[in-house]
């Protein structure tokens, strides 16, 4: 009687994003749920402060990444909880493949279903802010290294709320603060970009942010899924 | 050979202590009935031995080495099913199955899960979201898995709740076939189960 052949991270990788996505792809609700927040929250405001093309321009790239911020946030507590709830975490903790490699494909999943068409709505949305095709580029960009670090602390939060009662609430009081330094260099580079300044010292930031994230976080989340499942 | 053993494992919950000085001994083609009443701590010990609770004493040794150092190779070695079966109410019975057996790195073919899918009475309903089938039904899937997962060894928590009579005979048949190949199992139930099993644990009292 032969035993299962070990795991491998590429294998986690792969099948929990795939799994995730296929799960999100038959249960669109919640993708667009997240998509819809960001698109009519954004469009309220250039009905709520009028049509001013000035201040629009001014207000725009700080705007859209608070609703693409609070849009992310509205996505994270399904990530871990219903896994849990349906014991395929438990699944997933005694599985032979390493807790690092299905966790981050469930990160990467989230970032397809979530970040990724917030940041491709975003110059749509800018549009309406009246913002210059540069500016409307860097937004772009910003958005595209910011969400995923979005995901990446996002998972983190909703990992160590796991089991806890009112999730939702500490979920906020958790991941939102962290969320802070990516707004401010998110949308100082589009600001940058439009006031003639050179947006490649945020963008850097971003990025350096990013890869610190990726490397850091999943390990987190693994310590903290294990003590939710403890 | 394979073989399971604990050596005097203790475990407390919320500050409880649940049970001590618990040991037992499985090799191939036994099983053990785990019993106890409620709230006796058998869902627990089977958390211990697959390594989700970490036990506050004692040690659990796979083929004479111990669980914990042989990480995941242990991990590939049994299947656990506990009181949620992990089943996706989006995602369809054949996918439910073959979802979990890729995660177990298992090699099946598409025309074996199909089968088992049969073998269990699902062959009808076996692309209708897992959130459309009954309780009983959803327990089948499970029975499937157990049927495709080569694992020698299971950890099962009431294998039987909500299955019906046919459902019970091929969990029974199912059962056999394992221990026959040389499998073990570790099954916490308060049914009586055939074949009847190789030793009991009570825990409690």
């Amino acid at each position: 009687m032969s035993a299962a052949t070990a795991g491998s991270f590429p294998a986690a990788f792969s099948w929990a994003f795939a799994r995730d996505l296929r799960i999100a792809w038959r249960h669109p609700g919640e993708t667009l749920l997240v998509i819809s927040f960001f698109v009519l929250v954004a469009s309220l405001f250039p009905l709520g402060v009028g049509a001013e093309p000035q201040l629009l321009a001014r207000i725009g790239p700080g705007v859209i990444w608070v609703c693409a911020l609070l849009a992310a946030f509205l996505s994270l507590p399904g990530m871990f909880a219903t896994d849990h709830a349906d014991g395929s975490l438990e699944q997933m903790a005694l599985s032979p493949h390493p807790m690092p490699g299905w966790v981050a494909g469930k990160i990467a999943a989230h970032w397809m279903a979530s970040g990724l068409p917030l940041t491709l709505l975003s110059p749509l949305l800018a549009l309406q802010y009246g913002l210059s095709g540069d500016t409307l580029v860097v937004l772009a960009v910003a958005l595209a290294l910011g969400t995923p670090v979005l995901s990446l602390l996002g998972a983190a939060c909703t990992a160590l709320t796991l089991g806890a009662r009112g999730a939702g609430m500490l979920l906020a009081l958790l991941a939102l603060p962290l969320f802070v330094p990516i707004l401010i260099f998110g949308a100082g580079a589009a600001e940058a970009q439009a006031s003639g300044l050179s947006p490649s010292p945020h963008l850097s930031l971003l990025g350096a942010v990013l890869i610190v994230a990726a490397m850091a976080l999943p390990a987190a989340v693994c310590t903290a899924i294990r003590i939710a499942l403890d | 050979m394979s073989s399971l053993e604990a050596h005097d494992l203790a475990c407390s919950r919320g500050g409880a202590s649940l049970f001590r000085d618990v040991s037992f001994g499985l090799t191939a083609g036994e099983w053990l009935a785990l019993r106890g009443a409620n709230g006796s701590g058998k869902t627990t010990l089977l958390r211990c031995v697959a390594g989700l609770t970490r036990p506050d004493a004692g040690e659990v040794l796979w083929d004479g080495r111990r669980a914990i150092d042989s990480g995941s190779e242990f991990r590939a070695a049994f299947v656990y099913a506990g009181h949620a079966p992990g089943i996706k109410d989006d995602l369809s019975a054949a996918q439910n199955l073959r979802d979990t057996l890729a995660l177990r790195a298992a090699r099946v073919a598409e025309d074996a899960m199909r089968e088992a899918l049969a073998r269990v009475g699902l062959d009808k309903r076996r692309h209708v979201p897992a959130r459309r089938l009954s309780a009983g039904q959803r327990r089948r899937i499970g029975l499937a898995r157990l049927a495709l997962d080569p694992a020698p060894l299971w950890l099962l928590d009431e294998p039987l709740t909500a299955l019906d009579d046919e459902g019970q005979d091929i969990f029974s048949e199912l059962l056999r076939r394992h221990l026959a190949r040389g499998g073990l199992a570790l099954i916490a139930t308060h049914h009586d189960v055939s074949p009847a099993p190789s030793r009991e644990l009570r825990l409690g009292r």
